[in-house]
């Protein structure tokens, strides 16, 4: 792996819980915010709990800036409040008796400051974050928004060498997300450790992640940058969030024979071997006649099985070899009279299919 | 075959309550309702009896008389101290038997809570015989340090503390078991060790129920009898207290010992009005 090296955190571990076996191996360096992005269930949180050493290693190691945080051959732990991490829980977990000052002057205090000095320190944060007006409240008087950057100036307060945040924006309603989500992106950027940054919501990962990693079933199965996982999904999952049709396949040439059922023309001539393909929703056409022959060059019949509206499109789900999901606009479905069970034909171009080598890393 | 019954009347009101609140007929069936209503009556006539029979017009004088200022003091002092030793070696307890795990946790758990139902004579007869001048550990205490126990207010204070310590500690033990341990990890990652984690956060979090669990020690102290008379008699102004005193003086002085028995049902009003979120929450689990 070339990031992080011994400058940030370095996690190559096994963590067992009950049945449960988390087998990871990342890096994440100074300044880079690495996402985890998987379903819940995935071991997000259990990869969390390790890294903030609330749950020990089973096997392998961490190292955080080179120091060993948790070695199990060697038998090294460092507890949870020995090590330089700043936690922001899913909700927060804000001290419900302390106000917001109180809280972000927690740490400074419980790592040694005096009173005096944690205060003095606590306001820095606070009038960092623009929460000076906030000093006085308890956690129960502030919005999904506030509490949110009371978590963050509390984490940071405690001067972390690595920041951990888990699902930072799901708690937040839809307004004001968007807000937090800038402001966020911001104080991320200031951070000069490494963040790693946990959720199941691909947005969140897109938007305030330098790189992800997917975990599904305790391992990774895709590593890469946002956009590259974005156009190049490895597993179902991450093309379901992403938006993809997404077809395993063998490829011979721009001839790639699906796995379950029908092929492709692409217009990748020098795939071999085992690939696949995605396509987006909207980059496939719908008719009710078989198409004459045009450019597009792969054409075949399915039957619509459901009908969805979305914002401003329908979504149809379709049966054939192989199956799709489709993007067309109202006003097709209409004029097309689509319903449930509707036979129709679908055409896509192979300048739209992605087609890429298939590395198998699938969850177990 | 079903047999349907004719129509009964139903006032506009009980309509309108039903239809607000939904649900069937609220009214009591009568097997039910007279039953119901000899509970209330046995358990409120004695207490309308106290208020009736006291003798409103010399309860100062009553209460002022040396005996009943003495126990009184002696049951205030010997009560509160029962409740901070409770809550400085109770409290400890408790969260040994609520975080930690080793073998025979269960049976001590059991054990420490025994004096809850054990006939509190019995607590008398076993403290004597441990801590008496005789008994296996008072017997030491006595031959090399001159110390004898039984019959002092020390003994009052031991007596208390075997009886009313069991209830904080199950109060505090059940309130640390419920308690969301997210705060406790989230304060571990801010870099507080077990200790401060404790000390500033789970007993701030607890506070309610260790305030409850201490006001219903302090209330079974006080009204401690059976292993304080057993185990520290009853000598005026040393181990007489209160309910001791209300004990004898039904039958020299009736007067004052209804007017101590006042005294006690008042704080007991008290106690009662202050632990009411807690314990009287009409039927919903706290």
């Amino acid at each position: 792996m070339t990031y992080g090296g011994s400058d940030g955190l370095v996690v190559d571990a096994e963590v067992r819980r009950g049945g449960f076996v988390l087998a990871v191996s990342l890096a994440a360096a100074p300044g880079e915010v690495l996402g985890v992005l998987g379903p819940n269930g995935s071991g997000k949180s259990t990869l969390l709990s390790a890294v903030a050493g609330l749950t020990p290693v089973s096997a392998g190691r961490i190292t955080l800036a080179g120091q060993v945080m948790d070695d199990a051959a060697e038998g090294a732990f460092v507890e949870a409040s020995g090590r330089p991490v700043g936690f922001v829980f899913q909700n927060y977990r804000l001290f419900p008796h302390l106000t917001v000052a109180e809280n972000v002057a927690f740490s400074p205090r419980a790592r040694g400051l005096g009173r005096q000095a944690a205060r003095v320190a606590a306001r820095h944060w606070l009038d960092r974050l623009g929460l000076a007006d906030l000093a006085a409240r308890k956690p129960g008087q502030l919005s999904g928004g506030q509490a949110q950057r009371v978590a963050l100036a509390r984490a940071l307060a405690g001067q972390p060498a690595l920041l951990l945040l888990d699902e930072p924006l799901s708690a937040l309603d839809a307004g004001t997300r968007l807000d937090v989500e800038t402001e966020l992106r911001r104080h991320l950027a200031d951070f000069a450790g490494p963040c790693l940054l946990v959720t199941h919501d691909p947005l969140e990962a897109l938007v305030l992640a330098d790189r992800l990693v997917v975990l599904e079933g305790g391992r990774i199965v895709q590593e890469g940058s946002p956009e590259h996982i974005a156009h190049q999904p490895a597993t179902d999952y991450v093309a379901k969030l992403v938006g993809l049709n997404l077809y395993p396949g063998r490829a011979d040439g721009a001839q790639v024979e699906l796995a379950a059922g029908g092929a492709f023309v692409t217009a990748n001539r020098d795939a071999h071997g085992d690939v696949l393909v995605a396509v987006r929703p909207s980059a496939i056409l719908v008719s009710n006649e078989r198409p004459q022959p045009s450019s597009a060059r792969n054409t075949w019949p399915a039957t619509v099985t459901a009908l969805t509206m979305l914002a401003d499109r329908v979504r149809l789900d379709l049966e054939g070899k192989p199956s799709a999901v489709v993007d067309v606009t109202p006003a097709a479905v209409a004029e097309l009279s689509l319903r449930s069970g509707s036979q129709v034909w679908l055409t896509t171009k192979a300048t739209d299919l992605e087609v890429y080598p298939h590395t198998g890393n699938q969850p177990r | 075959m079903v047999t349907l019954s004719a129509p009964s009347h139903l006032t506009d009101r009980e309509r309108a309550r039903r239809a607000a609140r939904g649900g069937a007929s609220r009214s009591v069936p009568a097997p039910l309702l007279a039953p119901a209503l000899i509970a209330v009556g046995f358990l409120l006539l004695p207490l309308a009896g106290l208020l009736i029979r006291a003798p409103w017009g010399r309860i100062g004088a009553a209460l002022s008389g040396a005996d009943a200022t003495q126990a009184l003091a002696l049951s205030l002092w010997t009560s509160t101290a029962t409740t901070a030793i409770s809550l400085v070696i109770g409290v400890p307890l408790a969260w040994v038997l609520a975080r930690s795990s080793f073998p025979g946790q269960r049976l001590l758990r059991a054990l420490v809570t025994l004096p809850l139902v054990l006939p509190p004579v019995v607590g008398g007869v076993a403290l004597l015989l441990a801590f008496g001048r005789t008994g296996f550990v008072g017997r030491y205490l006595d031959s090399w340090f001159g110390l004898t126990i039984p019959f002092t207010p020390v003994a009052v204070v031991m007596a208390e503390t075997f009886v009313a310590m069991p209830f904080l500690i199950i109060t505090v033990e059940g309130a640390l078991r419920s308690v969301d341990q997210g705060f406790e990890e989230a304060a571990a990652t801010l870099g507080a060790r077990r200790m401060t984690v404790f000390r500033r956060v789970t007993v701030p979090i607890i506070a309610p129920s260790l305030g409850a669990g201490a006001v219903l020690c302090w209330a079974r102290a006080l009204g401690e009898f059976g292993a304080t008379i057993t185990f520290a008699g009853s000598f005026p102004g040393q181990t007489e207290t209160m309910p001791i005193a209300v004990y004898y003086a039904l039958e020299t002085d009736p007067d004052a010992a209804i007017a101590l028995s006042l005294v006690l049902l008042l704080v007991s009003v008290v106690v009662l009005v202050s632990l009411r979120d807690h314990w009287l929450r009409g039927g919903s689990v706290a």
